[in-house]
């Protein structure tokens, strides 16, 4: 009943089957591994999709902390009841913050977005050279592979001892999680946001692992683009934090 | 801008596992989330059954559950709403017919990140399982809206321990679970639109379906972040919604150190419980707005179709579900006007949930504006959609009323509100996915459902969830409360008992004539007549495909778009329906 209409043929990547009854690639990695193992050489594409991605995805991101700020805004000038006195207290604790240790780690977390981003353009041009590298007895001369991504997880996992310092550093001056709602909110904010980098140190790690399978670049650069921008985001996502720790105390 | 030609990049799986388990393939997905659901259903139906027999015999000694003890009823009672709110409503609407028709009817293979949407579902099912399983050990007590202390608090109440910790876990997976596929539906949306498959060109369905992937974005984080405080003040001793001079137990918890005695109380000091309801409704209104906008979407498409009419207003229908999007988010204070609130604060949160009725009402005319003159077939998919229609303008009558506060502070803890919610979050809802149902079966197991017994489910299904809901109104305001567990042994509700017992008994023959579509749906796979590829002669370009749809949905071919997603009883044309890859020989508007 229905006319199966004009329609463009694909151009595809790369050996398969026609339709959906047609028999099994014949290819290397076997069926339906996803888009990664067997993914299509249209990088271009696929890059722009996984940017889009990212940026979709860091809205939720963006909510849980705007969630988390208006949360400590309100806190701040709640009062609380004292059943002692019966009355209305203001109990909010002013927390005494190791800003001079988080300074440290800003200024580490800063170049190490640096070094990220040294990693992308250097990933992004050995991809455009692929094609042509890949071309028997074509060199393109010593290439010299600055490892900027090591130096970027390096730097990441300074940043995250850095903040475990910051907490011990919390924890001696008196201000654990419990002590009051200001403290609290200190742990929360921090906490959360090592988390976060955590999985940006987990994603770089993973690129990192692609190379040594020798994957194809074009597809770790991907990985490793996303990341840089993710790791950009969660850079000045800290020093937001910092600010609202440090300002609204 | 939308790609040209798009590139399946995976090939079809071999292998069972791969194949229908951690398939990648969005259509088995799909049925992953639906069949999920149905399971769901079944279970919150039968709470609700269990919950029915307790409120007018509430000396019965049930099988299994024996004597139904009060607490007994609230966990009853907090599992049903969970359930059917998360794992029902929000999960077959979006994640099962979302998945499955939302990448063809777009003219895409799959949707743009199959492995995340793998991992989406099977989070989704994590989730559910973590939810089940507070049951055993004993579920809360503090309803789908977890309202701070009692549900901050372990010691509050039976199942406030560890069965609380299980039910916000079961959340905060679910939100992950959610955020996955939301990202995976706008992207999708956004870069995977078949060549001509212009955003003003996409089937009402998609729309809803975007917007509900939007709205979903934005509330579910703020849910996660609400549960992650929760969790870190049950058990990491934090005061974010805990108060202090909370007298629970005979101990007081202070602010500013010192405190009476020691139980997990003294380590609170000074919350606001006010702040979980904020946090928790910001994400609770845009998520009635989630479970409902797919529906919308399907009964706007299927009015068209079984009219032969174009949708009346395409554009007001895109831009009134945006508005509601919209205005979703800036209303949850009506969820609060009795948890005291400013009545400037009020006023501001009720004219601006009334302002809701605006695109709500536009939809209703424009469906019945669809409808007006057409030439209506009245299958059973179209049943279910007028029927949504109903059920949408019932429920939605009792909102402008609940939405000033004078009129809400006597009806809010009420039979009333369980009324309206139910009219149109839940029942509307469900006859939207009712209705999905009997309307894509034939494209996803290739046979027709039974009309005649879809025609007896239809009818059973909407007498009875009228009989159940509307004389719910009338309970409301005769002061019946809500989320009490007994009420026969009240002087004042006695009255009610007699109305009350029809309610369960309509509940008993509505639940049982669910059975009839089990059997229809189970035994039309097998048995039921052999579906074409274009049943309903509908235009959309799922229905160009062959049934069920292969892997990558085209069969290697990428559809090209030249016409609007309703274009029935053109002038002029050969048949009364033009299908969206037709080739554009009659002007495309
Ligand atoms: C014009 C449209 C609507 C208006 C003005 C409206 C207004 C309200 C108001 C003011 C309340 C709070 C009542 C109370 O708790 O005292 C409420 C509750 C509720 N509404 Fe609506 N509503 C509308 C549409 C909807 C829709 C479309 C849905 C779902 C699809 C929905 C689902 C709910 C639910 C689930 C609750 C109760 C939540 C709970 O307390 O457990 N409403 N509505
Ligand atoms: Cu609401």
């Amino acid at each position: 009943m229905a006319t199966l209409s004009p329609t463009v043929a694909v151009k595809y990547p790369q050996t398969r089957h026609g339709g959906g009854s047609g028999a099994p690639p014949t290819h290397g990695n076997g069926g339906g591994d996803g888009r990664g193992a067997n993914g299509s050489p249209d990088y271009g594409e696929r890059l722009r999709r996984a940017r889009l991605g990212l940026v979709v995805g860091l809205t939720p991101v963006i909510m849980m902390f705007v969630s988390f700020t208006s949360a400590y805004i309100v806190r701040k000038g709640l009062p609380t009841v004292d059943p002692r006195t019966n009355s209305y207290v203001h109990d909010w604790l002013s927390v005494n913050i190791p800003w001079g240790l988080l300074l440290v780690n800003t200024v580490i977390l800063l170049i190490s977005s640096v070094t990220m981003e040294l990693a992308r353009r250097q990933i992004t041009r050995q991809a455009a050279l692929a094609p042509v590298s890949s071309i028997p007895g074509v060199s393109l001369g010593e290439e010299k592979t600055f490892p900027w991504l090591g130096v970027t997880v390096v730097l990441g996992l300074g940043f995250l001892i850095g903040q475990w310092m910051a907490w011990q550093e919390l924890a001696a001056r008196g201000f654990y999680l419990a002590t009051s709602a200001s403290s609290s909110f200190v742990y929360l904010l921090t906490g959360m946001h090592a988390i976060h980098l955590a999985g940006g140190i987990l994603a770089l790690l993973f690129a990192a692992a692609t190379s040594l399978l020798r994957k194809p670049v074009e597809g770790r650069r991907i990985v490793v683009d996303i990341t840089a921008w993710y790791w950009h985001f969660m850079a000045l996502l800290w020093i937001y934090i910092f600010a609202l720790i440090e300002i609204a105390r | 801008m939308a790609s040209t030609e798009i590139i399946h990049a995976h090939a079809a799986p071999q292998g069972f596992i791969r194949k229908y388990i951690f398939s990648l393939d969005h259509k088995v997905i799909g049925l992953q989330y639906y069949f999920l659901a149905l399971i769901a259903v079944f279970v919150g139906m039968g709470l609700s059954l269990l919950m029915r027999i307790h409120l007018i015999w509430p000396n019965a000694n049930l099988p299994i559950f024996g004597a139904i003890k009060p607490e007994t009823y609230l966990m009853f009672l907090t599992m049903h709403g969970t359930i059917m709110v998360f794992f029902v409503l929000t999960t077959a609407p979006q994640g099962g017919f979302g998945n499955y028709f939302l990448p063809i009817q777009i003219g895409a293979p799959d949707m743009a990140f199959p492995t995340l949407n793998m991992l989406s579902f099977w989070t989704t099912f994590v989730a559910f399982v973590v939810l089940v399983a507070a049951f055993f050990v004993g579920a809360p007590l503090h309803g789908w809206t977890g309202y701070a202390p009692l549900s901050a608090v372990p010691s509050a109440g039976p199942g406030e321990g560890l069965g609380a910790d299980l039910w916000i876990t079961s959340i905060a997976i679910f939100c992950a679970a959610s955020l996955m596929g939301a990202l995976n539906f706008i992207t999708t949306v956004l870069d995977m639109r078949a060549k001509g498959m212009t955003m003003m060109r996409m089937p009402l369905t998609c729309w809803a379906w975007f917007i509900t992937a939007i709205l979903g974005l934005l509330a579910f984080g703020v849910l996660l972040a609400a549960g992650i405080l929760l969790l870190m003040d049950r058990n990491l001793g934090t005061s974010f919604f805990v108060p202090g001079g909370l007298n629970f137990t005979g101990q007081t918890s202070f602010p500013t150190g010192g405190f009476s005695s020691s139980t997990d109380l003294i380590k609170h000091n000074g919350g606001s419980p006010l702040l979980w309801q904020h946090l928790f409704w910001f994400f609770g209104h845009p998520e009635v707005y989630i479970a409902i906008l797919p529906g919308m979407g399907v009964a706007s498409q299927l009015l068209s179709t079984f009219s032969r009419k174009p949708i009346f207003g395409y554009r007001a229908m895109v831009y009134a579900m945006l508005g509601i999007g919209i205005l979703g988010f800036v209303v949850w204070g009506h969820h609060m006007f009795m948890s005291g609130m400013s009545p400037y604060t009020a006023f501001a949160f009720s004219i601006m949930t009334m302002a809701i009725g605006v695109p709500s009402a536009i939809k209703t005319f424009n469906w019945l504006g669809t409808l007006y003159q057409g030439r209506v077939r009245f299958h059973t998919p179209m049943l279910f959609a007028i029927g949504f229609v109903s059920l949408f303008v019932s429920g939605g009558l009792s909102g402008p009323f609940l939405a000033q506060p004078v009129l809400d502070i006597p009806l809010h803890d009420t039979y009333f509100v369980v009324g309206h919610f139910h009219l149109i979050m839940g029942v509307a809802a469900i006859f939207g996915i009712f209705a999905a149902t009997y309307y894509w079966f034939p494209k996803m197991f290739g046979r027709m459902m039974s009309e005649g017994l879809g025609r007896w489910h239809f009818f059973l299904t909407l007498l009875g969830t009228y009989a159940i809901f509307m004389p719910m109104h009338y309970l409301g305001l005769a002061g019946q409360t809500r989320r009490y567990s007994e009420f026969t042994q009240v002087a004042y509700q006695t009255k009610l008992i007699p109305l009350q017992t029809f309610i369960t008994y309509a509940a008993i023959v509505t639940i049982s004539a669910q059975f009839i579509f089990l059997f229809n749906l189970f035994w039309s796979m097998a048995k039921g007549k052999k579906a074409t590829d274009n049943p309903w002669e509908a235009t959309t370009l799922e229905w160009t495909t062959a049934t069920p749809p292969p892997h990558d949905n085209f069969g290697g071919r990428t559809p090209v778009v030249s016409h609007g997603p309703y274009e029935y009883s053109v002038p002029g044309a050969a048949r009364d329906f033009v299908m969206q890859n037709d080739p554009a020989t009659t002007p495309a508007h």
